[in-house]
């Protein structure tokens, strides 16, 4: 089969490689639909995520049929549409069972590889580093989905590939931001980044009750998708000083709620902007915080910072001070795909969230090298570019 | 059993080996242990017939003979001995807590052939009758194995697992596991000292500190695998998956 790989830093390669089979007996065989790409993917390409191995298979949002089933899969079966959790949970541990699937204790391969820095390690992702486990990702004509009964969910009738695909990931880490951020009415939400995650960031904090939503980006594309699709209020950090604006917008107290949906490779401006990119280029820092260190200031007192975007290791310069002083409080995480798709996929059923406006772009897997380029350096308005293998 | 954590696992001091007396017990301890075991004997009969007055000059009375004697039985269960201080054994400990029934975690351990599903080091194990088995093993690159017959030494159930090798072995090595109960149902908390003293001697401990640390953390990695299988039903695996060039 066809499968894009990463070959190095910043080196992508669609290769031929051999058709995944059926390794334990919980697995299932997927053709895969539509696979798209993450923000959180470009931490890999850019070599900030450690463990990557030439030849890796990345990918991790992705929807598909079903093509074969190991013995012990039970409720699914050859020719079921699904769409696939981008962690795996192996539904046996005490995480899995209280609903934290992203902490799964078992479905890390190679959990040692973690342990050393993060002390105890997290679930398995597909595509995303030996770190996670090592699992051949979606970007590829099939794919291997381990536990296939407790990470796969079936696509109800109605509901199309590119309305389903995004139900597995981007969705609900935005839903899993707000629904961290415990929004009371009244409660103004502000969400930094305005990609795929930010726009459902954006959608389930209406959904979670907030009063006002105010999105930060600095792509005009972007913020229109916001405006028009999210109904926030919007700024540009390019065009305006965000603490002054977002105070005023709020009468002086702050945004109750901050949603950090940008994570380590943050863009701001002026001097920290050169500060932050010399310390990671010189691997002095592995994680530029800027976003994070203005959510933290501008959140009101006792309010909560929730944070989606994805951190790798250390960062510099972290307002502790602010944080403590202001009794805030920090909930995070990688998002717990299989306690959120069910429902989430009954907002898309009932019409009330279609995510398939993210979907700008929809590609073949050959163009997977062109595709991540242009995501990456935001080209041609992209949003979201998904491969679809058929084409 | 937060009581037999202490008895048994005080594990930075098992590390050696009795080779030719029975003695056991290094001077300072035989002195420490005299002078206490009599404390304890005299403060314990002053407390006439109470179950802790009994249970005092009992313990007394041991260590007061394990004092005189250089000689101590729980030395000897363990392999350890504070009297000879050359053979260094290496010692795995690992503690984990499983999301299952104590009782479900017991069983599946103490049916001793379940041990090779989960860990890799061992190509073997064969019950022999209800206390004896026969166990193969392989060194970290797979090509040495080694085998020896073990003796279950102490068994309670639901609690306590402790074995050691039985004379003749071309590894000498000896472990416990205990099983607790989480609090707030969360699961049984498996806690692991398994101990290996290397093999051939002096050469064999030049060789074996190559091979221990690696074979300490396939163990322990072996461990955890006991966990995954017990709370996911298989051990995941990528061996065989497709990849690029590399």
């Amino acid at each position: 089969m066809k499968a894009l790989c990463w070959t190095g830093i910043n080196k992508l390669n669609v290769e031929k490689v051999p058709d995944p089979s059926i390794l334990n007996p919980k697995d299932a065989i997927v053709r895969v639909g539509l696979s798209s790409v993450c923000g959180s993917d470009l931490h890999l390409l850019d070599g900030y995520v450690p463990a990557m191995r030439e030849g890796d298979i990345i990918g991790h949002e992705f929807m598909g049929e079903v093509i074969e089933t190991g013995p012990e899969v039970k409720k699914l079966k050859k020719g079921d549409r699904v769409v696939v959790s981008s962690i795996i949970g192996c539904g046996g541990c005490y995480h899995c069972n209280t609903g934290a699937w992203s902490l799964c204790d078992n479905s890390n391969t190679h959990p040692a590889l973690l342990e050393k820095t993060y002390g105890y390690a997290g679930a398995g992702i597909f595509g995303y580093s030996q770190a996670f486990g090592g699992y051949a990702g979606s970007h590829a004509e099939y794919i291997r989905v381990p536990y296939a009964d407790s990470g796969m969910f079936k696509i109800p009738e109605g509901i199309s590939d590119e309305s389903a695909l995004f139900c597995s990931d981007a969705f609900p880490t935005g839903y899993m931001a707000a629904d961290m951020a415990d929004i009371a009415p009244g409660d103004i939400v502000a969400i930094w980044g305005c990609g795929g995650v930010g726009q459902m960031a954006i959608r389930s904090a209406w959904l979670k009750g907030a009063e006002r939503v105010i999105a930060i980006d600095r792509l005009p594309e972007r913020l229109e998708m916001a405006r028009t699709h999210g109904k926030a209020e919007v700024l540009n950090y390019e065009e305006v000083d965000i603490l002054e604006r977002l105070r005023e917008m709020t009468g002086g107290r702050g945004p109750d709620r901050c949603i950090d949906a940008v994570g380590m490779e943050a863009d701001s401006t002026g001097i920290e902007d050169v500060y932050d990119r010399t310390k990671q280029y010189l691997y002095m820092q592995s994680d530029r915080p800027a976003v994070l260190r203005q959510a933290i200031v501008a959140c009101r007192k006792g309010g909560t910072v929730s944070i989606v975007g994805v951190y790798g290791g250390l960062m510099d310069k972290f307002p502790m001070g602010a944080a403590m002083n202001k009794a805030l409080t920090f909930k995070m995480g990688q998002m717990h795909g299989q306690s959120y798709i069910p429902r989430l996929l009954d907002y898309v059923q009932s019409g009330e969230v279609d995510p398939s406006y993210l979907l700008t772009h929809k590609w073949s897997l050959a163009q997977g090298p062109e595709g991540y380029k242009m995501f990456k350096h935001k080209d041609d308005q992209c949003i979201r570019v998904a491969f679809k293998p058929a084409i | 059993m937060a009581k037999n954590k202490n008895h048994a696992g005080n594990p930075t001091q098992v590390k050696t080996k009795k080779k030719k007396s029975f003695i056991n017990v290094g001077p300072t301890e035989r002195v420490l242990s005299a002078l206490g075991g009599a404390a304890l004997t005299y403060y314990g009969l002053k407390k006439n017939k109470s179950a802790l007055g009994i249970g005092m000059a009992t313990l007394g009375s041991s260590l007061m003979v394990r004092g005189a004697t250089g000689y101590c039985p729980v030395n000897k269960a363990l392999h350890r001995d504070s009297a000879h201080q050359t053979i260094n054994a290496v010692e795995i400990k690992k503690s984990l807590t499983i999301y299952k029934y104590r009782h479900d975690v017991y069983n599946f351990w103490r049916q001793l052939e379940n041990l090779p599903r989960f860990m890799r080091h061992l190509s073997e194990v064969k019950q022999l009758d209800n206390k004896r088995s026969h166990w193969v093993a392989k060194d970290p690159t797979g090509r040495i194995h080694f085998e020896w017959d073990a003796e279950i030494t102490l068994e309670d159930e639901n609690k306590l697992l402790a074995w050691h090798s039985l004379p003749g072995s071309e590894i000498e090595n000896a472990g416990e596991v205990w099983f607790e109960e989480a609090p707030g149902g969360r699961g049984t908390e498996v806690h692991v000292n398994i101990y290996y003293w290397p093999p051939l001697g002096a050469i064999g401990q030049g060789i074996a500190s190559l091979i221990n640390p690696a074979l300490a953390q396939m163990v322990k990695e072996d461990i955890r695998q006991f966990k995954t299988i017990m709370e996911s039903g298989e051990i995941p695996t990528i061996a065989g998956q497709p990849h690029g060039k590399r």
